[in-house]
């Protein structure tokens, strides 16, 4: 029987079956919108109108006996960074407040080329800066594990939304982690493809030469399948690679270790790492050693300058990329006294507009930036990302991927790092190698960590262009573990239903 | 009492430096597919990548770089086989994105030459002006500033912005600095930006229209004491519309420096902006505190690394150089030196071709553009180029070889079509003014100018040939201009027993 807790693969079945209607689909998942959002806050807005009336089309299509897409009317939560024609599209930004764009992003056009219908936008870190989606300008999103506690960031609404079953599917895009490091925090999967696989255009640009939009899931196959409705040449991003994208859904669907080798990167264990994610991450490890897979243990000694070439090579794109929020052609626009030029309106409109974690990094960025430290700084930044990809090299010379802990924590309180953003910059360090390198990367659920009972995130990393190596050894592990487990982790979670009467409208501010 | 051009140069040597930004001619912006028509209703010519909306991304227009590196060999430039697009950072509300995507340390191309040739004391000599770079970049915007009294945005009521040119592919082609031209720097800045005008005209990649900004000169200059080795100040002159303006912006920035300097002041490092009434410049921004553009590579685009054979394409499929041209063709149409210097000061060179090409006679062509029209053109203010077109002056001067109409007629011919009457024949049928060269009508004339004269008619008899010019005169006279002289004079001598 086809319900919210099912995957998109069993859902996208029963629509074949006609089992169930695209419209019942779409409509079930509004309604337990409408019952938990208050507390989980991962839509920042809803497209109900348009959703359904998508929906019934897609019914009519299959009704006339149309041939579909694979995900044809499955209903996704997209990440409110990406444009969606008319739709609000803030990236959790209060300087884009009401802006509808009039254009769809290739991701968005993908979807619909599919058939994929848009639920709404989920909520994020203000422009992508972020590990918890406390930096939304519009309130936080919550963990559906443990409402108290941050879903991940700077995608946590999408992947608050998986956990908390509003959405089988959510779109993503990952800077430095916030695709992998949401899934690890809400025990759900997600995947940054290699970097040019998946058109950035209409993907607001927080680090353009870092940022790629990808697929969150509840499961490594519908992960995959997601993966490859978005994935694609795009001549409209210069930076999309224009080769064919491996068989993702293939490589999910086969989950065949045996023989693989698998690199263990040592720069990511030890100290800063929570107990309960060394432990998980260990188990994981023996389990693909029992089905097959040989573990070597490797070093990527410029791993250690990652966090700090990240934190130069970021901000001074996003310097540049958000100048043009200026109050002049679309978005807010603030002016406290009548006849104040244009550079007055600008400065008070982006002072009032932007959140303080935008500024800081635009603050940083454009100092990285400024003759006199441009080599200092943003110049000796771009030598480290340098240095990492050749770590990187080396070791796939050696292994199929790598894999590590996602983060080095499960989830943590709301609140509990808010004013100390090294620490929260600290939760991307195993995450960010992988943007600087411009290569695959996973995270899938691995357990609990026996501590707190939260989820922990297992990464896997692959080399560019081999993002199916990323599903066939997610896929392996997910399917021993769900045997362990007794199916998908989410069955764990604590019923939302209590809980969210005690959160209903502490989301939004 | 204020120096003098002439004191001036006594004292001071110049250092010349001239930037050139030519809008190239491509049916698309630079980086999207948008159209890039001159005179387009405001922002009709915009979409989310040229408006810099959130999310959009450039995607470099190919054709904009096959004439950038057409541009480059032209000029004796090195192509350089892997460069980079950067980001100029400034807040400016005409530029979308508050960053110009341009290239800034890694031009398309690079190390080139010029020779110009200028009229010196000593006859014609020729300078090389070299290239630093030629690189491509995007065109901003149009800011409108209504109100205030200076026409800038400080002090304005509001502003209207133009995005039609946002995005429009721009080449910047910088000298190095050019020394050792002493007072010929007016000429040489002029002469400069004229070859590299007919150069890119020749190229067919711009309009390399001045007056509507396809082109644009700003004009760098400096003064040191005579001997001094030394290395002044330099202000950066722009508005500089015009050919002559070049030449007159130096000029006036000469006599401006070398008077300050001379009275012990300093010149100041800023932009200046030329005043085309006065032939002087004010200061415009200072750029004592210069911005800091942070410039860093455009992560959303790709290196440019053309091919080395597709290079040797496009070198193999250049035009003749304008230089060479102009040699054949004043070899071709025998044209003494100083005629044709004085149909290439009037630029007329190209009117002339494109004449001949459609069939005149060289000398003809020249000598209308130069004579009648030209004269019309001064009289209506314009440009002889904007009258008429080449074809009708061309059909206007075969139909005088073909004796179809005198000079006169022909005048009336030209008066006609400028006035908007039509095409030559039109005119010609509209004015009656077709020759009258039927024998019986033209006697008939004849026996009526000797019946009216017959006294000069014997004198024409008794053999007082010059006489007849009265009765010619007078049979010119009866049929309005139409008739052929010489045929008249023939038909007439001989009525007379005199053929």
């Amino acid at each position: 029987m086809t319900s919210i807790f099912s995957t998109a693969s069993e859902m996208a079945e029963s629509l074949k079956q006609k089992e169930i209607s695209s419209v019942e689909l779409v409509q079930m998942h509004y309604d337990r919108i409408e019952k938990v959002d208050s507390g989980v806050h991962a839509f920042l807005h809803l497209d109900k109108a348009g959703a359904l009336a998508k929906a019934k089309i897609i019914d009519d299509k299959r009704a006339a006996g149309e041939k579909l897409s694979p995900l044809a009317g499955i209903p996704l939560a997209l990440k409110d960074v990406l444009t969606q024609k008319n739709q609000p599209t803030t990236c959790g930004s209060k300087i884009l407040e009401n802006w509808r764009p009039p254009y769809d992003s290739t991701v968005v056009e993908r979807l619909n080329a599919n058939d994929v219908v848009i639920l709404g936008k989920t909520n994020m870190d203000e422009f992508a800066m972020g590990s918890s989606t406390e930096n939304s300008a519009y309130g936080p999103s919550r963990n559906p594990w443990d409402l108290t506690r941050i879903p991940g960031g700077s995608g946590g609404g999408s992947s608050a939304s998986l956990a908390a079953f509003e959405a089988p599917l959510a779109i993503g895009t990952d800077t430095g982690g916030s695709i992998r490091q949401p899934a690890a925090v809400t025990g759900t999967v997600g995947v940054k493809p290699t970097y040019g696989t998946v058109s950035r255009y209409g993907l607001i640009a927080f680090s353009s030469s870092l940022d790629q939009a990808g697929p969150c899931a509840r499961t490594v196959l519908d992960a995959a399948l997601l993966h490859q409705v978005i994935a694609g040449y795009d001549e409209k991003d210069s930076t999309s690679i224009n080769q064919p994208i491996p068989d993702v859904v293939a490589a999910a669907k086969k989950g065949e270790v045996k023989g693989i080798k698998i690199g263990v990167v040592k720069e990511f264990q030890g100290e800063g790492y929570q107990k309960g994610v060394l432990n998980r991450f260990q188990e994981s490890l023996d389990i693909l050693v029992n089905l097959g897979a040989e573990l070597v243990e490797l070093s990527c000694p410029s791993f250690d300058y990652a966090l700090a070439a990240y934190y130069l090579i970021a901000p001074s794109e996003a310097s540049s990329n958000l100048a043009r929020f200026d109050a002049m052609r679309y978005g807010l626009r603030i002016s406290e006294t009548a006849g104040q030029s244009a550079e007055e309106v600008m400065r008070i409109t982006r002072g009032k507009g932007f959140g303080p974690e935008v500024k800081r990094r635009i603050m940083l960025g454009t100092y990285a930036l400024s003759s006199g430290y441009y080599d200092a700084y943003y110049g000796s930044a771009l030598k480290v990302r340098t240095l990492i990809k050749r770590d990187f090299e080396k070791a796939f010379s050696q292994v199929d991927v790598l894999v590590s802990p996602t983060a080095p924590t499960t989830a943590f309180k709301i609140g509990e790092k808010a004013n100390d953003p090294l620490a929260m910059y600290l939760n991307d360090i195993c995450t960010i190698p992988t943007n600087l390198a411009g290569i695959g990367g996973m995270s899938l659920p691995a357990g609990l960590a026996e501590e707190d009972n939260l989820p922990v995130g297992f990464q896997i990393m692959a080399p560019v262009m081999q993002d199916d190596r990323l599903y066939n050894v997610g896929a392996a592990l997910e399917r021993a573990l769900h045997e362990k487990w007794g199916g998908n982790i989410l069955k764990q979670i604590p019923d939302l239903n209590n809980l969210v009467g005690i959160f209903a409208g502490k989301g939004s501010n | 009492m204020a120096l003098s051009f002439d004191q001036v140069i006594e004292k001071y040597e110049p250092t010349l430096g001239l930037e050139v930004h030519v809008e190239l001619n491509t049916k698309s912006k630079m980086f999207c597919g948008c159209a890039t028509t001159f005179g387009a209703e405001p922002n009709t010519q915009v979409c989310p990548v040229c408006l810099g909306l959130p999310g959009a991304l450039p995607a470099v227009n190919a054709k904009a770089i096959e004439s950038s590196i057409k541009i480059g060999l032209a000029l004796n430039c090195k192509i350089s086989p892997f460069n980079r697009f950067a980001r100029k950072n400034y807040f400016y509300p005409d530029m979308p994105k508050n960053f110009q995507t341009s290239q800034y340390d890694e031009p398309i191309c690079y190390d080139g030459y010029l020779d110009v040739e200028i009229d010196t004391d000593e006859g014609k000599k020729t300078f090389r002006v070299e290239i630093e770079r030629v690189h491509m970049e995007e065109d901003t915007g149009k800011s409108l500033h209504v109100g205030g009294a200076t026409g800038r945005i400080h002090g304005a009521d509001y502003s209207l912005l133009d995005y039609n040119r946002a995005g429009i592919p721009l080449v910047e082609i910088v000298t190095k600095m050019v020394k050792g031209t002493g007072k010929y720097a007016p000429e040489v800045a002029k002469a400069y930006v004229t070859a590299l005008r007919d150069i890119l005209r020749s190229l067919e990649v711009s309009d390399v229209k001045m007056e509507q900004g396809s082109l644009r000169c700003d004009a760098n200059l400096s003064l040191a004491p005579i001997n001094s080795n030394t290395l002044g100040t330099r202000s950066e002159t722009k508005n500089v519309n015009s050919l002559r303006s070049v030449e007159r912006a130096v000029r006036g920035e000469m006599i401006r420096q070398g008077n300050l300097l001379e009275s012990g002041g300093k010149v100041i490092q800023e932009t200046r902006h030329f005043l085309e009434e006065s032939g002087e410049t004010r200061p415009g921004r200072s750029k004592e505190q210069a911005e800091d553009y942070r410039y860093f590579q455009e992560p959303d685009l790709l290196p440019v690394a053309p091919e080395s054979k597709w290079v040797e394409e496009i070198r193999n499929s250049l035009p003749e150089k304008p230089a060479v041209r102009r040699k054949r063709l004043q070899a071709e149409w025998q044209v003494p030196d100083k005629e044709f210097d004085a149909m290439l000061n009037a630029d007329l060179l190209e009117e002339v071709v494109q004449t001949v090409a459609a069939g005149a006679d060289p000398t003809r062509a020249r000598s209308w553009w130069l004579g009648e029209i030209s004269r019309l053109a001064n009289e209506a203010g314009k440009s002889p180029a904007e009258l008429i077109s080449t074809v009708d002056v061309a059909t206007v001067i075969k139909l005088i070889e073909q004796g179809e109409l005198t000079d006169k007629l022909a005048r009336q011919v030209v008066e006609g079509v400028i006035n908007k009457e039509g095409t030559p024949q039109e005119v010609i049928v509209k004015r009656n003014l077709k020759v009258v060269s039927d024998d019986s009508a033209l006697m008939k004339a004849i026996e009526e100018a000797i019946a009216a004269q017959p006294d000069t008619a014997q004198r024409v008899r008794d053999g007082n040939i010059p006489a007849a010019g009265a009765l010619i005169g007078a049979v010119m006279k009866s049929t309005g201009g139409q008739a052929d002289a010489a045929k008249v004079r023939q038909l007439l001598l001989k009525h007379l027993g005199q053929g």
